[in-house]
């Protein structure tokens, strides 16, 4: 494997954002995935994402720890500055370059290895600290990178690819998410553009610590007939809760629903999520109500998808820690350091 | 008689409420001009254990610990034995003579003051009864010392400024315990104190509350760190700074963010992704959290992310004496992490130079883009140090370092992370958000070529593996170069060392000097060595080297880096917990020397 860049040769016709930037504007360098692996899907679905929000690729940072899916931030968004770290540990870093500067956005990338076992500690404290960030789980119930050990989010029922039993049930990242105090949490499909895109365009625009977890199959070693991250299961027990539209701040609203089937939230940025509740007495505020909903669905053997919990009232890591609103890393030696008097009278109040 | 020169030592209940009432004393020495050493000897324990508070005045200033208690105040029966038997021959017990107590040495001389009789008369609290015991023996001590006591007065008054309600029962109390001695006893004894201007200017803080206060100055915004004794103080410095200090006076907001990682891997982490997004960030830590954050380290040194470390050493290994000194995490810290890795190490030895190497280490680390880990101790770090009082040049800016801004970034063709473009070996970075089209790279600690892309041509890697050494050559001229003795070298003999071994260096040195044996000294201030340390080792036909650790490791590094025939460095080792005496550096030289130590005179005190 080695790194290849892609071609920047520009269709004269293609779509352009109101930046004036085509969608080949925030892709990356050429993808050395397994063909057909879910994670290239996901970097597709946050490219589109992007281009759709017409994001500055430059003001956005991406972040990932060690795995397969963490290597695909090289394979999207090239103008974007990116941070490769160490198995399990990208919350922490992610969590220091928030406190350094704010006004940048966060793409977190990881997998179900690197969050659910190594990284299961700094998860819950990112989320805890309410990181203002995305982060995104490319979860497919095995270790790729390593080539197909069992992760602690393949279901006890799902079977290895040489039929090998699991002995453990399961972490459910979402709802985990949920119960640390997320303050956003989907869950998705590498295989369904139509619900991931405007989810990650959702999660994009909300402050505070924004979950997805993408369900996204391993071709090589967990795709198989007897597992419950192939395409072919997935498709077949995915239970959408939610379906997510996004609008952006000034944009109208077209489509009409019927009363009470539908519920608006306006996020930070002024833009709005309106999710049309496919599941009648689903409450997407009520973290309590998302959670049974969860495992109602998993003990019917089903996955629950669609934006599950979002509450824009929760303040975020910066608020929290009542930091200037400046970026700290915007500061200098006149705002930083205190004078010689200062440091004259300290010296006196030593003697 | 014997004038400004003696160990006194607390034993002390952990818990009892003794501290400040030691520290009072202490600082009431200091105060009237007197160099002073205070020692905290506590458990790992927080309430029952026995603790100790030794102090050694010296009008010298020949402040290093030194064996041999002139003045045992023993308030500890647990301690009891124990504590006797450390009184050097013709030295003193102050007791409470509330309680009868055997005493089994008559080459010592008994001060029975009834403590807890006097505080039971006059105070009617309990927890008062047993607090005010400490102030009163610390006013016995004022009339058997013959100090100031009107320095200690108003040090009191100074303290409970603002709850003036406990000024009247300190000052109460300090007066019982003097009023009895200088009545029972004749005062003031053949040990005392007398005013001298021997302090000078100098200030009395401890190392890790001078680091914070660096960390301030030297412009970091960000702390991240997980509690560990030695050196949770360091953060806890910084923060009480900073809220004096960095608060925005338009909005009251933090100009700083400190937060209190989950463990020490977390908190390394946002050390790295704060100082990678250009904000100034560090940890403290100690050997554990060293070895924890090991593999952020590695990442910090390949992918070139600027980190700064306060390494506070305890003794090893494992859990080992968390609350005693060493000097024991060199080697773990200087090749930190796997593969070829090493890291830039400055070693403080005194409470200024935790300051002055703060400020130091921030600018190092933004512009070697790499880790700088500042080695201090338990002994620097927890216990005040009558040191110099702190300067800062107002002329000197940040070194930020390489950091191309957006108009640097349009006139450069091609930027490449780790080209080495002025062939120093320091590439040049960008801060995430700096221009729109250019200058976003991946870091990563996977293998990279000079453009930050994943590869895995080994002769690319050779190639990055090679600027990385060229790097650290480079660093050699950058970080603090060495103190020398002497101005010009007169023996054959070297004497190196560093750190906290200072302290004790010049007196030993006086000590040898006694016993006609001459040696010329430097003290090392940073890893990698720079070429005064060769030089140094190359003029001298036999060089010892003082540690305070059993393997030598700072010695094996100076083997391994410099390339020293072994057989040249020879060990003076100190590793038992206690911050290393002139008397032990001197003995085990004597020893080397093939000098009896008994025969050449023996040690300093012990004997008088
Ligand atoms: C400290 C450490 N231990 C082990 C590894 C080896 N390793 C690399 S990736 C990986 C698992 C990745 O699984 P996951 O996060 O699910 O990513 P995927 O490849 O499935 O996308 C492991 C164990 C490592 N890089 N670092
Ligand atoms: S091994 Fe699995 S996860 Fe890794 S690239 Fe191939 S398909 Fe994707
Ligand atoms: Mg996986």
């Amino acid at each position: 494997m080695s790194y290849i860049a892609k071609p920047k040769f520009h269709h004269p016709n293609l779509p352009r954002n109101s930046l004036g930037l085509t969608r080949r504007d925030y892709e990356g360098a050429m993808s050395t995935l397994c063909a057909g692996c879910g994670h290239d899907s996901v970097s597709a679905a946050i490219v589109e994402a992007c281009f759709e929000l017409n994001l500055p690729a430059h003001k956005l940072a991406k972040m990932s720890g060690i795995g397969c899916s963490s290597k695909t931030p090289t394979y999207f968004l090239s103008k974007s500055h990116g941070f490769n770290s160490v198995h399990g540990r990208m919350p922490s870093v992610a969590t220091g370059a928030n406190l350094a500067n704010n006004e940048l956005k966060y793409i977190g990338v990881s997998g179900d290895g690197d969050t659910a076992s190594i990284g299961f500690g700094q998860f819950a404290h990112a989320v805890r600290r309410q990181v203002d960030m995305l982060y995104i789980v490319e979860n497919n119930g095995t270790y790729g990178l390593t080539k197909g050990q069992f992760s602690a989010t393949n279901d006890r029922v799902s079977l290895g690819r040489k039929g090998q039993k699991n002995a453990f049930d399961s972490i459910d990242l979402a709802a985990m998410a949920i119960q640390l105090g997320a303050s956003f949490v989907g869950r998705g499909f590498s295989g369904d553009k139509e619900q991931l895109v405007p989810m990650i365009k959702a999660a994009l625009s909300h402050k505070g610590f924004a979950f997805i977890d993408v369900i996204s199959p391993c071709v090589t070693f967990n795709n198989h007939n007897g597992s419950t991250k192939s395409f072919e299961f997935f498709r077949d027990n995915e239970r959408s809760i939610t379906a997510t539209d996004y609008i952006a701040p000034r944009e109208a609203i077209t489509a009409e629903y019927e009363e009470g089937s539908v519920i608006d939230v306006t996020l930070h940025d002024s833009s709005r999520v309106r999710l049309r509740k496919l599941d009648a007495n689903y409450d997407p505020s009520d973290s309590a109500a998302a959670l049974q909903h969860i495992m109602k669905h998993e003990e019917l053997g089903e996955v629950a998808t669609g934006l599950l919990y979002l509450n824009v009232e929760d303040t975020e890591l910066k608020e929290k820690m009542d930091m200037v609103n400046v970026p700290l890393n915007s500061l200098g030696v006149a705002e930083l350091r205190p004078d010689n008097n200062k440091l004259e009278s300290i010296n006196k109040s030593l003697r | 008689m014997i004038v400004n020169d003696f160990v006194i030592k607390f034993a002390n209940v952990n818990g009892s409420g003794s501290a400040s009432a030691n520290a009072l004393f202490a600082k009431a020495i200091f105060r009237m001009g007197v160099p002073v050493a205070p020692k905290n000897i506590f458990p790992s324990n927080i309430q029952g254990l026995p603790t100790w508070f030794e102090c050694r005045v010296n009008g010298n200033g020949y402040l290093g610990r030194r064996d041999g208690i002139d003045i045992m105040v023993a308030m500890n029966p647990q301690s009891w034995d124990e504590d006797i038997k450390a009184i050097l021959p013709g030295g003193y017990l102050l007791y409470d003579s509330t309680f009868i107590r055997e005493i089994e040495r008559d080459d010592i001389k008994t001060i029975g003051v009834p403590l807890t009789q006097l505080c039971n008369e006059r105070f009617t609290i309990p927890r008062e009864r047993q607090l005010f015991k400490n102030v009163a023996y610390v006013g016995a001590l004022t009339g058997l010392l013959d100090m100031d006591f009107d320095i200690i007065k108003g040090m009191i008054s100074e303290q409970f400024r603002g709850k003036d309600k406990l000024i009247a029962p300190n000052i109460d109390a300090l007066e019982l315990g003097r009023n009895y001695a200088l009545k029972y006893f004749d005062c003031p004894l053949d040990i005392r104190v007398e005013s001298s201007d021997a302090v000078g200017d100098q200030i009395l803080i401890d190392g890790n509350a001078a680091a914070g206060l660096g960390c301030v100055f030297a412009g970091a915004t960000v702390a991240a760190w997980y509690p560990i004794t030695p050196s949770t103080s360091v953060a806890e410095a910084f923060e009480n700074y900073c809220h004096k200090l960095r608060i925005d006076e338009e909005t009251g907001k933090k100009k700083f963010a400190i937060v209190q990682a989950e463990d020490e891997l977390a908190a390394i982490g946002m050390v790295i992704g704060a100082n990678w997004n250009g904000a100034r960030a560090f940890t403290a830590t100690s050997g554990p959290g060293i070895s924890l954050m090991s593999e952020f380290l590695g990442l910090a040194y390949f992918a070139e992310v600027p980190a700064v470390l306060f390494n506070i050493q305890r003794g090893g290994p494992s859990t080992g004496m968390p609350t005693r000194t060493q000097q024991s995490d060199i080697t773990a810290c200087a090749y930190a992490s796997h593969g070829d890795t090493k890291h830039i190490l400055i070693f403080p030895s005194d409470p200024t130079e935790c300051f002055d190497f703060a400020i130091e280490a921030f600018d190092l680390a933004e512009r070697l883009q790499t880790p700088v880990i500042i080695m201090s101790d338990l002994d620097l770090g927890m216990n005040e140090w009558t040191t110099k009082p702190f300067k800062l040049d107002e002329t000197r800016g940040f070194d930020r370092g390489k950091v191309l801004n957006a108009e640097q970034l349009d006139e450069v063709e091609q930027f490449g992370r780790y080209l080495d473009v002025d062939g120093d070996g320091i590439p040049y970075r960008t801060y995430p958000g700096t221009h729109p089209e250019k200058g976003a790279f991946f870091t990563r600690g996977t293998s990279h070529n000079e453009y930050a892309g994943y590869t895995e041509d080994g002769s690319v890697n050779v190639r990055v593996m090679e600027r990385l050494v060229h790097k650290f050559n480079t660093a050699k001229e950058l970080v603090p170069g060495p103190v020398f003795g002497q101005d010009t070298q007169g023996s054959t003999m070297g004497l190196l060392y560093f750190g906290t071994t200072a302290i004790s260096v010049p007196e030993a040195m006086e000590m040898l000097d006694e016993r006609d044996i001459k040696i010329d000294t430097m003290r090392i201030r940073a890893f990698p060595f720079s070429k005064e340390v060769e030089d140094f080792i190359d003029s001298h036909e036999k060089v010892f080297l003082v540690e305070q650790n059993r393997d030598a490791q700072l010695r094996a590094l100076l083997v391994n880096e410099c390339e020293i025939e072994p057989a040249k460095i020879v060990p003076v080792l100190n590793y038992d917990g206690s911050p290393i005496t002139a008397k032990c550096i001197v003995d085990l030289i004597s020893e080397a020397l093939g000098k009896n130590t008994e025969q050449v005179g023996s040690n300093t005190v012990a004997a008088e």
